[in-house]
């Protein structure tokens, strides 16, 4: 019985893996089409790898809160900017253009997952009793209330009972420096001041194989990250399969029932609410952290429908389908069109685009397809949009339970499809 | 006098009875009391507020009016077909740039490269003072641009419900189709900005449209003919629906729908057709609105309407989902609020103010403000 | 004050808390100005079957909303063991014991039947989220998940749901989701429950099984309110029985003292419009 679970782990473990070197197969086939060094490749396989995590670690988040409890929270922006522009004001240095608290990192971090996990309680409370379409809207109207505050000129700059401090406005705000240089560099705000034993050795080891070393720091933060979504991983799938993931689902189902049958139902709600968007908070840090700056831009409702987009596609309530989900979509879906753009036009290098799609579609009447597909390249980015929206309409009317959806996960800390073996049928139709 | 003083007594009885039973709405009627005697006070003591807040009210009644227009295809759509669509702020986008093309292959043919006027300018900027479009000097052209608005949306609503909606009509979980609705939502505004490019570009000659001053105390206010044609045709729109609403046969059975769907079924209202004149109706206002908003802006952009569509949800939503002067009174709340509020709060904060209204009337009078006061 | 009512309130008085654990007391409902439940007052005898029935609209379901805290009452007084719970949540309700089953069945369909049942147990030290986080807490809460499953298939078996355990409980037949619906509150061990038609749609055999099932429980001193529409049943196994009619109580009595009664079939035949 233990031992199915395990089975069970080790087949989605398997799942997982699998997709990751999947992936990064396809990427390095990519990358010698596009002619790149081995740097370059390994610099590919990193961006991927770290957008991924940070993908897989906001799309378990938010199935928690979707998939499992059915709360229709696509407030997912703001809870992410309100995590990480918590850390920054925490760590910001006080003698600043944009003063900060000048707190040590660690206080930051949980500082910032506090605040996220707080505002999501926030908003739980009063909407406990509202329909689905309603929470949709509050939870946007809320996430944007923390964009267009966090952009306020107002707040650029304000103090607290004389504690100066500042979001920096539209402008944006600096985050602090990234940790991980600390295993390399003496200092980790100046490189001139020589490297640690561990850069010594580590980067002369890549120096052999030509990996330069800023791209050896990138992946050592994309191989933390990998290993935090192991624990959003373990966290969610701690929560989900057990006796209150049961209840989650219970909720989701038929909240009603779930109360008629004893369980308090309001708590659960304003626990997942906190739990899930205190981890959304973490994940905003670890994903903006790793950039030194951040503003309010990055932060728009579109990037909550991206991260509805990946959960959908995983499946949501599977869990690994989260991971799964976020790591196509990163991949695949939000990556993969620029680099279809890089191949093409690598291939076979064509002209410049024309300026408009009217003249780009024209040569197609004597069959020349050149200008359309040029053009359409050049503005890939939109039509990366267009498609990741037909791409949300297609599943939701086609496979509304996504790659993994339709796999049954019990809700339960045990194999609960077997009937234990120590019992014996026969016996007790005797 | 004692029938008078009797019947306040009355009143007064009524009024006590419902504030006990709705703390929600008291709030916020003591609180609007609170803030209309600070302008008073205000009014009396400043020198130029009146001239200020006469702005407010002029520029509050043009964004509310927009915001009201916009707001009841959505609010026809939310009660009839019982989704939130957020697609809508982008089928305004659509609207907009239908009707802009138009005008422009109209107004530029001969002057200007047609490939061009096609796209609204995409391929290289056009010099608008040269194109020489406004409400003043080119009324026929701009009444041509409004109703290729108006079609341009309705064949893109039905086209959309038709591949989208339609092959999901069995949902009766609202959420579904929202999802879905994102989904067109994202492929309709990038699909604008690959045809249209994402550049902002003006449309209208500001020079040529006619402005008046119309005194104000020791001030004045300025208006101008964009302005004026926006809230004349919102106003006319609206009426010519609420009396479609009211009394044409089609008009109860897409009231009777938003009632009660399933008794609506089963007394055999035809709910296709139904469900067909809603988008076409709703499709017509977005279109009209996409277009009135640009023409009063002057300038349009492939994100416009998405930018809008939070408020035009807010005003829905407190003007009470379904109701067609809900939303105007809804949009009017919006944009009075988004400038009246910046006698107190910086301007940086006008939509935080908004939206917080919103979310205090969905979490205590979900119903809307003006739910009771009329319907249809 | 008249006579009779006088009468109601001192009989009223001598029913103890310990003899009848359930105790309702004027209770009412409008919706929208009808009234659905009007002035219904009764008392449930503990280990007894009591019986609820009348024509279809007659408050019954209703009041079982009342009971149990899914809708709230407009006037009157629900107590059990003593306890008032007229204002109380479902959830509180379920947890001192009071369960019930729902008429229009509400099983969690995207959840197997066994999680169905599994979620019903009370006090799972598993619905704590330091228990189920922590390694320490989580052997506690597996060990008691393991004591939980042994008793939810052993209820399965009595429902005969044991070889649907891992379907999807949306799949199973309007007869199944009912047996389910009483698999679950079982689960729960209530000390009173209300069963809204329950063997709708469910074979006979079964029929017979889930009966011979409700009277050994009531003779371990469980209590069951039952609404049911199959007379032989309720004739045959309820006592006492209340009539309800156009949400009021027309008539409590033995199963011999309703057939015969003239108002329990003007109500059943005249209509009730
Ligand atoms: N939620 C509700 N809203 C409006 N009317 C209701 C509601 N629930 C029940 N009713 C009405 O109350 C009356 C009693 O219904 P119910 O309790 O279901 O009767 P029974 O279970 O005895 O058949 C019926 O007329 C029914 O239509
Ligand atoms: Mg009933």
């Amino acid at each position: 019985m233990k031992f199915d679970i395990e089975m069970l782990l080790k087949n989605d473990v398997r799942i997982v893996v699998s997709t990751f070197v999947g992936i990064s197969f396809l990427f390095i086939i990519v990358a010698m089409i596009l002619g790149l060094d081995f740097n370059g490749t390994v610099n590919t396989i990193q961006r991927i790898m770290f957008l991924s995590a940070v993908y897989a670690m906001v799309v378990l988040a938010l199935n928690l809160q979707w998939g499992y409890a059915g709360i229709f929270n696509i407030g997912v922006a703001g809870f992410m900017l309100s995590g990480v522009y918590t850390m920054a004001i925490i760590t910001g240095d006080p003698n600043g253009l944009i003063p900060g608290l000048g707190l040590p990192l660690p206080i930051g971090i949980v500082g910032g997952v506090l605040v996220s996990g707080l505002l999501g309680l926030l908003i739980s409370i009063p909407t406990l009793k509202l329909k689905a379409d309603y929470l949709a809207i509050v939870t946007i109207g809320f996430a944007e209330i923390i964009r267009y505050t966090a952009n306020a000129l107002t707040f650029k700059t304000f103090s607290i009972a004389g504690v100066e401090m500042g979001t920096g406005a539209g402008r944006g705000i600096h985050l602090p420096m990234n940790p991980i240089r600390g295993l390399y560099y003496i200092d980790p705000s100046n490189m001139g001041l020589g490297k640690t034993i561990v850069g010594e050795y580590i980067f002369g080891f890549f120096e052999i194989v030509q990996v330069q070393s800023s791209v050896v720091v990138s992946w050592t933060y994309a191989i933390v990250l990998i290993f935090i979504v192991g624990l959003f991983y373990v966290v969610t799938y701690r929560i989900g399969n057990s006796p209150f993931g049961r209840v989650l689902k219970a909720i989701r189902e038929d909240e009603l029932v779930a109360n008629a049958l004893g369980k308090n139902t309001d708590i659960y709600k304003m626990k997942v609410f906190a739990i899930g968007c205190g981890l959304m908070g973490l994940a905003g840090i670890l994903w903006q952290g790793s950039y030194g700056y951040t503003n309010p831009t990055t932060f728009q409702p579109i990037l909550t429908f991206y991260i509805f987009i990946a959960l959908i596609i995983g499946g949501s309530g599977s869990n690994t389908g989260s991971v799964i989900g976020g790591v196509v979509f990163a991949s695949l879906l939000f990556e993969g069109p620029n680099f279809v753009r890089r191949v093409i036009m690598h291939v076979f290098k064509f002209d410049k685009a024309p300026n408009s799609i009217i003249e780009a579609m024209i040569p197609i009447s004597s069959l020349d397809f050149e200008p359309f597909i040029s053009y359409s390249l050049a503005n890939i980015s939109s039509l990366r949009v267009v498609f990741l929206g037909l791409v949300l309409v297609y599943i939701i009317q086609n496979r509304p339970d996504g790659l993994l959806g339709d796999r049954k996960e019990l809700a339960a800390s045990i194999d609960i499809s077997r009937r234990p073996v120590t019992e014996t049928r026969e016996g007790k139709e005797a | 006098m004692c029938a008078y003083s009797i019947g306040m007594i009355r009143y007064y009885n009524i009024l006590r009875e419902k504030v006990q039973k709705d703390r929600g709405t008291a709030i916020v009627f003591l609180s609007i009391v609170i803030l209309l005697l600070d302008l008073v006070f205000r009014l009396i003591i400043g020198k130029n507020e009146s001239q200020v807040v006469a702005t407010y009210l002029w520029d509050g009644l043009v964004v509310g009016l927009a915001i009201g227009l916009a707001g009841v295809g959505l609010s026809l759509t939310y009660s009839i077909l019982k989704f939130a669509n957020f697609a809508h702020g982008d089928m305004i986008t659509a609207g907009g740039f239908s009707g802009w093309v138009a005008v422009f292959a109209v107004a530029g043919v001969g002057k200007f490269d047609m490939k061009n006027l096609l796209l609204v300018g995409a391929g290289k900027p056009i010099n608008v003072t040269e194109l020489g479009i406004s409400v003043s000097t080119t009324p026929v052209i701009i009444l041509f641009g409004l109703v290729a608005a108006i079609v341009g949306t309705i064949l893109l609503t039905l086209f959309i419900d038709r591949f989208v909606f339609r092959p999901m009509r069995h949902h009766n979980d609202g959420i579904t189709l929202l999802i879905a609705s994102i989904g067109i939502a994202l492929a309709l505004r990038y699909g604008l900005a690959f045809v249209f490019k994402t550049q902002n570009r003006g449309l209208t000659a500001a020079s040529l449209t006619a402005s008046y001053s119309v005194p104000v105390g020791t001030g004045s206010v300025q208006i101008d003919l964009g302005e004026i044609t926006l809230v004349l045709v919102a106003i006319a729109l609206m009426v010519s629906v609420h009396v479609f609403l009211q009394y044409s046969t089609l008009g109860k059975a897409m009231r009777a729908m938003a009632d009660n769907r399933d008794l609506a079924l089963i007394t055999g209202i035809p709910t296709e057709k139904v469900v067909r004149a809603t988008w076409i109706i709703g499709g017509a206002l977005t279109g009209a609105a996409g277009f009135l908003i640009t023409l009063e802006r002057g300038t349009i952009s492939f994100q416009f309407g998405w930018i809008l569509l939070l408020f035009i949800f807010a005003a829905v939503i407190i003007g009470g989902i379904g109701s067609v002067y809900g939303a105007i009174a809804g949009g009017l709340v919006i944009g009075l609020t988004s400038t009246i509020s910046l006698i107190w709060i910086p301007a940086d904060l006008a939509n935080v103010a908004v939206f917080s209204v919103m979310i205090l009337v969905l979490l205590y009078k979900p119903e809307g403000l003006f739910k009771g006061v009329t319907t249809a | 004050m008249s006579s009779s009512k006088v009468k109601r309130k001192l009989s009223g008085r001598k029913k103890s808390a310990k003899k009848y654990p359930l105790k309702v007391e004027k209770i009412g409902k409008k919706f929208g100005g009808i009234s659905a439940v009007n002035n219904v007052s009764f008392s449930v005898e503990k280990g007894s079957i009591t019986g609820l029935i009348g024509p279809n609209g007659a408050g019954k379901s209703t009041t079982f909303d009342l009971i149990t805290g899914v809708t709230s009452s407009d006037t009157g007084v629900v107590k059990f063991n003593g306890e008032d719970i007229t204002r109380k949540r479902p959830y509180q309700i379920a947890n001192i014991g009071l369960v019930r089953t729902f008429q229009i069945t509400r099983e969690l369909k995207e959840m197997t039947v066994m999680e169905n049942v599994m979620l019903a147990p009370k006090n799972q030290m598993g619905e704590q989220l330091s228990n189920v986080l922590l390694s320490k807490g989580r052997k506690r809460v597996e060990s008691q998940e393991e004591e939980m499953l042994e008793k939810a298939w052993e209820t399965l078996d009595i429902f005969h749901l044991d070889k649907l355990a891992n379907e999807y409980a949306g799949n199973l037949s309007g007869g199944q989701r009912k047996l389910l619906e009483m698999a679950r509150v079982m689960m729960m061990d209530p000390s009173m429950i209300l069963l809204d038609e329950p063997m709708a749609g469910v074979n006979p055999t079964l029929k017979n099984q889930i009966i011979t099932l409700i009277k050994k429980l009531s003779k371990k001193g469980y209590t069951f309110l039952l609404v049911e529409h199959d007379m032989d049943v309720v004739m045959n196994h309820c006592n006492p029985i209340i009539v309800m009619h156009n949400g009021g109580v027309i008539l409590e009595g033995t199963p011999s003292e309703i057939s015969t009664n003239e108002r329990v079939i003007d109500a059943y035949l005249g209509g009730s419009e």
